[in-house]
């Protein structure tokens, strides 16, 4: 089973995504993501900086190299900057959107459905292989069943060995997208006059109940989980059920300690006790994805 | 520019046709539409009933299918393919793709509709449903501005229809897991965002809470109204500031818009609600025939009257109304 490291889906000045890479270089991770995937007003790093940082990666170290491409895509100067992007003539493709799927298709190029990609079956499976998907990342919110069930049904139908299968393991969960900026809203700004406050807050902004329970985390117009999703108990059931990557998403610079847990757990397993107040697994077994199985 | 109206039940639906609709949406008894609420939607029978009725009066009839396809239930989707074009619909809805491939392959000459949850934005992933499934229309979410509406009609291949008015969803539809984060089920899976069995009413001493699955989503003063508990519409605590971090309970009303619509040439004003009673469609489908008859009647001197929009306000949620993202401000 392979490692990756996901997109880092907060907005950091370039000085901190660089240094985060540079620590990525050295991590023991085998697939690195990057690029921006919330919103593409984030400007420290543009598309041609992001494919340079790509390439550079690719140079230095052995880790496959993957660009992540946007999820909400309204306007056509985004889809100008993603045809940059996906035609970038080496680097692997992590598509989030239809719109990036067709323009893989049409220049014939390979690609990764990534998590915001609505595939809940096989038939979807399927028409996303025929398309050129070589891997893909299950919606956050399917549940180990339903992804068991997904791949039984794919060795049935002898499609099983034409892609690899990536699971979302660790991180802050993206869990919706919005034309409203809720990170602008929340500093009573409109998203027109944004002043890019998202840099201001690295971890997003935690949104709490009127009772003090945490429950989403504001980043800019996505909302995430406000507790960071932990498989490290079920990643052995991943191994065994196929899965070939463990995604640990790239939050903070804790994401280098999880990828050393995980790995470290798939050799020798020990229960880790989850913290109730800042982890959930709830999604993987089927419950309310805040909780904890 | 068809006038498209929801029905939830036969005296919705016919309430609709009898007020104006062009064309009526409806979803089966099942989790294959993404408004799987008790009490609603239509059986084999009624199925057949809403057809006759709709076609006997020269109109239309649309069938959502527009939850994605749970994995060891495919079947369950393909036969509610079957059984809309076996009563003769005139579109089909769909989001999943596996389930349009399977429309596409099955019946190439049904009508299909790529609905709101399929999440389609921009005009690659138009070309993608067009290439694929050869669709005769795209419903936008509603996270678009007008501008962008207008930008992307000019080119796009496929008709599209936009949403006019009812509840307002603020996400892209389809990709949002806020509610299965919360309840486990989402419209996604299982056809409901925040689900009626989550929701827990309680008066405190602090005011009248609304829960859903346990998390407070808001908590009202005497006089306050109190709304469904949409989890994205409650208040929150950001850094100790307490207001509707997401959205304000309010409804989307784009009565002033029809000019515009109109002028980009889009096909179809969809009025969303299939979870609501005949009342709420009669006064809505009222409301909006006069206004689509009063602009085709002259359409340089269309002005939105008071009434129109005293009567709408008064059918919203917190009875206030939005333009959403069609108004760049709002975002």
């Amino acid at each position: 089973m392979k490692f990756s490291l996901g997109p880092n889906m907060f907005f950091w000045p370039k000085t901190d995504v660089e240094q985060f890479y540079n620590q990525a270089k050295q991590s023991s991770a085998d697939i690195i993501y990057l690029g921006e995937t919330v919103c593409s007003k984030r400007r420290e790093l543009r598309a041609k900086d992001w494919l340079a940082l790509g390439r550079e990666m690719a140079q230095d170290t052995n880790k496959q190299i993957v660009i992540s491409t946007m999820t909400l895509l309204e306007s056509p100067a985004e889809i100008v900057t993603l045809k940059k992007l996906c035609d970038n003539g080496d680097l692997l493709v992590e598509a989030n959107d239809l719109s990036a799927v067709q323009i893989m298709h049409d220049l014939t190029m390979p690609f990764v459905a990534g998590p915001a990609i609505n595939c809940y079956n096989l038939s979807t499976l399927n028409v996303l292989l025929k398309q050129g998907m070589t891997r893909w990342l299950m919606p956050v919110e399917l549940s180990g069943d339903g992804l068991k069930t997904i791949m039984t049904q794919a060795e049935d139908a002898n499609i099983r060995d034409k892609f690899e299968c990536e699971v979302f393991s660790w991180g802050y969960l993206p869990l919706a997208y919005s034309a409203r900026c809720f990170t602008a809203r929340s500093e009573d700004r409109p998203k027109d006059d944004c002043q890019y406050c998202c840099i201001n807050y690295p971890q997003g902004r935690k949104m709490n109940s009127r009772e003090g329970k945490q429950v989403f985390v504001l980043n800019g117009i996505q909302t995430m989980s406000a507790y960071q999703y932990n498989l490290i108990n079920e990643v052995n059931q991943l191994n065994d059920m196929g899965v070939d990557i463990v995604r640990i998403s790239s939050d903070s610079e804790q994401a280098f300690t999880q990828l050393d847990k995980f790995k470290q757990q798939l050799l020798t397993p020990i229960k880790h006790p989850l913290d109730l107040e800042h982890e959930c697994n709830g999604f993987w077994h089927k419950i309310a994805g805040m909780s904890v199985a | 520019m068809e006038l498209l109206c929801p029905a939830g039940n036969l005296p919705a639906l016919k309430t609709a046709i009898d007020n104006g609709a062009d064309a009526v949406y409806i979803g089966l008894k099942d989790d294959t539409n993404a408004r799987h609420f008790a009490g609603l939607n239509f059986n084999d029978g009624k199925l057949a009933k809403a057809a006759d009725y709709v076609h006997q009066r020269g109109k239309k009839l649309h069938v959502a299918i527009n939850t994605f396809a749970h994995a060891c239930g495919e079947e369950r989707w393909k036969k509610a393919v079957d059984n809309a074009v076996a009563i003769g619909t005139d579109a089909l809805i769909i989001a999943d793709l596996g389930v349009l491939d399977y429309a596409t392959t099955k019946y190439p000459d049904i009508e299909r509709h790529v609905s709101v949850q399929a999440s389609t934005t921009n005009l690659e992933a138009i070309k993608f449903f067009k290439n694929n499934f050869d669709v005769q229309r795209v419903v936008l979410p509603r996270v678009l501005s007008v501008q962008q509406v207008r930008q992307l009609a000019k080119t796009s291949p496929v008709p599209l229809e936009v949403f006019a008015f009812g509840s307002l969803c603020i996400m892209a539809e389809g990709r949002c897991y806020l509610s299965s984060y919360m309840t486990g089920e989402s419209p996604n899976t299982v056809g409901a965002c925040s689900p009626a069995k989550y929701v827990r009413w309680q008066e405190t001493k602090q005011g009248l809470e609304s829960r859903l699955n346990n998390v407070l989503i808001d908590r009202y003063q005497e006089g306050e109204n109190a709304g469904y508990p949409t989890l994205c519409k409650g208040r929150f605590d950001v850094d100790g500031d307490v207001y509707h971090a997401l959205e304000e309970p309010t409804s989307l009303n784009t009565l002033e818009l029809i000019p515009e619509l109109m002028s980009m040439g889009i096909i179809s004003v969809k009025i969303e609600g299939r979870q609501r009673s005949p009342a709420y469609v009669e006064q809505v489908t009222k409301t909006w025939r006069m206004a689509l008859d009063s602009y085709q009647q002259s359409p340089d001197n269309y002005q939105v009257e008071g009434n129109w929009m005293k009567t709408l306000a008064n059918l919203s949620e917190g009875s206030q109304t939005t333009l959403g993202a069609y108004h760049r401000k709002w975002q």
